[in-house]
């Protein structure tokens, strides 16, 4: 009886932050388009009885669904942000992996000076941290002028508004999603292994690679799903860095929800996009087991 | 009997593999090693004892270039080892918390090391089979560290450190997790396996018997010094101090006053009582007149008997207390009159039930003037 009380407060959760709003968005994706409010038909009319559940049933269709495969934004939009968020997924990680391995190597001491500094971003809006990026990375931004005053260019770098913005951007707002699963794999690490690697004959180098790299691998991969997830459905930084050319899926969501008001599609893309994550949230789940059964 | 005695260091022109030079580590202002300065030679098996935290593990890690000395020399072979870090000395060490790849196969953690040599993947295959065999793994070679048990893991460690067939190897605590039969059949392995290939073995142990049996030599290490080196026969039968004395098996101290009688001392040790007379002195002790000494007598050197012995140096009467019963021996607690306890150990040849002598009995304990030691106290 305890045990069904513990696990029913998270399932409660689950149900009615997740189950219940995905159940919505789900049934207005396979309903029309409608001049009311809302802006969609048909809606559930228990009054008139048993008529009226099978006259709401009836207007289900997955017409928004078979939309998106004759238009080809959907499917260019879906991959193009595949992409994205699997390049800057990378790049995340080879920026983060040198900075959760450095964490990690420091003096105890310095540590959670460290581990302060990677979370600090958090304190400031996650908005103004974006359009702070539109300040440095414009032609009259701070990293032109810089640049120009070295005399490095002469021209000044079109940086913002293409896809290197966003890849800068989505690298820098989630850099802390890549260190902090990291930096915890390699700081649960056995120094003594490091030391019997190079005792049976390896270097430095390739103790670090027989032995942290591989041993830090579950680390890696759940920061990889941690930045991959968020940066697929991104729609923030792609709409404020860049620009029109690219092209990502949440900001066409945004676009039919707000600009066309056609919420049934809308909700349409929503929902393959959250199919398209399951793979990966299944993945990164699974990954997590493995390391918890390994930690035994 | 072996016909040539192995006893490198007696020999002056012999030299050393491994040389302490007044080793020093400090960790912070905590002294690990005080001023330590001791030789190893080639083929000998060696091993370091002491209580927890003495500093033993310390001494292999300097050995194995882990840890820096803070001063003094570390020569191996000759050869300063300050600047040789511990992927280039010809050592393999087995750690105590065995540290062995969570990621990889017991076959690959035996592998590790061969792989690195880049030796022919045939004879690589021959030697991992080979230690596996040793150290009865074969089984278990597909699975991973967190899939055994801890005596196997102890194994794979061991098996780990072997493969290479290094010039030295320095086992911490290899053999703690085994049952005492493993244990035993190991430690005639590892003789074996030093018979055979000649390696140098440093080996820590917190088991005595196991010192005993397998050592040339051994070490008794009391907070970063070293109180005695010397055969595992002349740690038992000669300690050099009481501390070595009471740390190596059992031990009777009886404190007294000495006064040179004859060709030995008589030991003055309670009120009215006739001295003790023993004509055996630890390693360099001469006490003079009045000093303050102890005896040190083995249970096993304590006749009991229910009637005065004669013709024995030291007999002294006194009273049962406890038996202790081992098997093959017992263990006979008397009282002394003033107090003083000590403990007999004889064979049990015959039945308890058959003993003249029992609980609250007054009894003789005796032994004679070259079984017990003179240390100082
Ligand atoms: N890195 C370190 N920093 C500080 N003190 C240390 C360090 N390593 C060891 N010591 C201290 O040095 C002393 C000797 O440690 P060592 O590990 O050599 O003991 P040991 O004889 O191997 O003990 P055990 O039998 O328990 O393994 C201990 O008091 C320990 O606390
Ligand atoms: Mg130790």
């Amino acid at each position: 009886m305890r045990k069904f009380a513990l696990i029913a407060l998270p399932y409660t959760w689950l149900v009615l932050l997740f189950f219940v709003p995905f159940l919505i968005v789900l049934k207005i994706s396979l309903s029309d388009l409608a001049l009311a409010r809302p802006p969609y038909a048909p809606q559930l009319d228990l009054s008139a009885g048993w008529q009226g559940i099978k006259d709401f049933f009836g207007g289900l269709d997955f017409e928004n669904f078979i939309w998106l495969t004759t238009d080809d934004l959907y499917w260019k939009a879906y991959l193009s942000s595949l992409k994205i968020a699997v390049i800057s997924t990378l790049l995340t990680l080879m920026v983060g992996y040198p900075m959760a391995y450095g964490m990690a190597k420091a003096p105890e001491e310095w540590r959670p000076a460290m581990m302060m500094l990677v979370i600090l971003p958090f304190s400031t809006s996650f908005l103004i941290r974006v359009y702070s990026w539109m300040g440095i990375l414009s032609t009259e931004g701070y990293l032109n002028q810089f640049l120009l005053g070295l005399g490095l260019i002469s021209e000044p770098l079109m940086i913002l508004n293409t896809p290197v913005a966003v890849y800068i951007g989505i690298v820098y707002t989630y850099l802390p999603f890549m260190i902090l699963p990291i930096y915890a794999a390699l700081d649960k690490l056995d120094g003594s292994l490091l030391e019997a690697a190079e005792d049976l004959g390896c270097s430095r180098f390739t103790a670090f690679w027989l032995v942290t790299f591989p041993l830090s691998r579950s680390g890696m991969i759940a920061g990889c799903f941690l930045v991959f997830i968020p940066a697929l459905g991104e729609f923030v930084i792609p709409s404020l860095l860049g620009g029109s050319e690219t092209l990502m899926i949440g900001k066409v969501l945004y676009e039919e929800f707000f600009n066309n008001r056609d919420w049934p599609v809308a909700s349409a893309v929503a929902v393959v996009l959250l199919l398209i994550l399951i793979i990966p949230i299944v993945l990164f789940q699974r990954n997590q087991q493995k390391e918890r059964e390994a930690g035994q | 009997m072996e016909q040539h005695v192995f006893a490198p260091w007696l020999n002056p022109d012999e030299k050393p593999l491994i040389q302490f030079k007044g080793v020093t580590k400090r960790f912070g202002d905590f002294t690990a090693i005080d001023n330590q300065t001791l030789d190893i030679y080639a083929k000998e098996f060696f091993a370091l004892l002491g209580p927890s935290g003495c500093g033993k593990t310390t001494m292999m890690r300097i050995l194995a270039g882990f840890e820096q000395p803070t001063e003094g020399q570390i020569l191996i072979g000759g050869k300063d080892m300050r600047a040789i870090p511990p992927n280039e000395r010809p050592v393999n060490m087995m750690f105590q918390s065995y540290a062995l790849f969570p990621h990889l196969t017991v076959w690959e953690n035996i592998a590790f090391g061969l792989k690195r040599e880049g030796i022919p993947k045939d004879q690589l295959n021959a030697r991992v089979e080979e230690m596996l065999r040793l150290t009865r793994l074969a089984k278990f070679a597909k699975r991973k560290p967190h899939q055994i048990s801890g005596g196997q893991r102890q194994r794979v460690a061991l098996a780990r450190s072997l493969a290479k067939a290094p010039k030295l190897l320095l086992l911490d605590e290899p053999l703690g997790a085994l049952d005492k039969k493993l244990r035993q059949e190991t430690q005639f392995e590892l003789m074996d396996i030093q018979e055979k290939t000649g390696t140098t073995f440093v080996i820590v142990t917190h088991d005595q018997e196991e010192a005993m049996t397998v050592a040339s030599r051994v070490a008794v290490m009391d907070e970063g010094r070293i109180i005695q080196v010397a055969t595992p026969a002349d740690i038992y039968e000669a300690p050099s101090s009481v501390y070595v004395a009471d740390f190596i098996g059992d031990v009777n101290i009886i404190q007294g006053t000495a006064l040179k009688a004859g060709d030995g001392y008589d030991i003055a040790w309670a009120e009215g009582r006739a001295p003790l007379h023993s004509k055996r002195e630890g390693d360099g002790f001469s006490p003079t007149n009045g000093a303050s000494v102890a005896l040190a007598i083995r249970p096993e050197k304590v006749s009991i008997s229910a009637e005065q012995p004669s013709g024995v140096t030291n007999a002294v009467k006194g009273r049962i207390i406890d038996i202790a019963y081992l098997g093959n021996l017992s263990t006979y607690h008397v009282e002394l009159e003033g107090g003083q306890m000590i403990k007999a150990q004889t064979a049990n040849t015959r039945r308890l039930s058959r003993r003249s002598y029992t609980w609250e009995d007054e009894v003789w304990v005796s032994w004679t003037d070259t079984a017990a030691v003179l240390l100082e106290g």
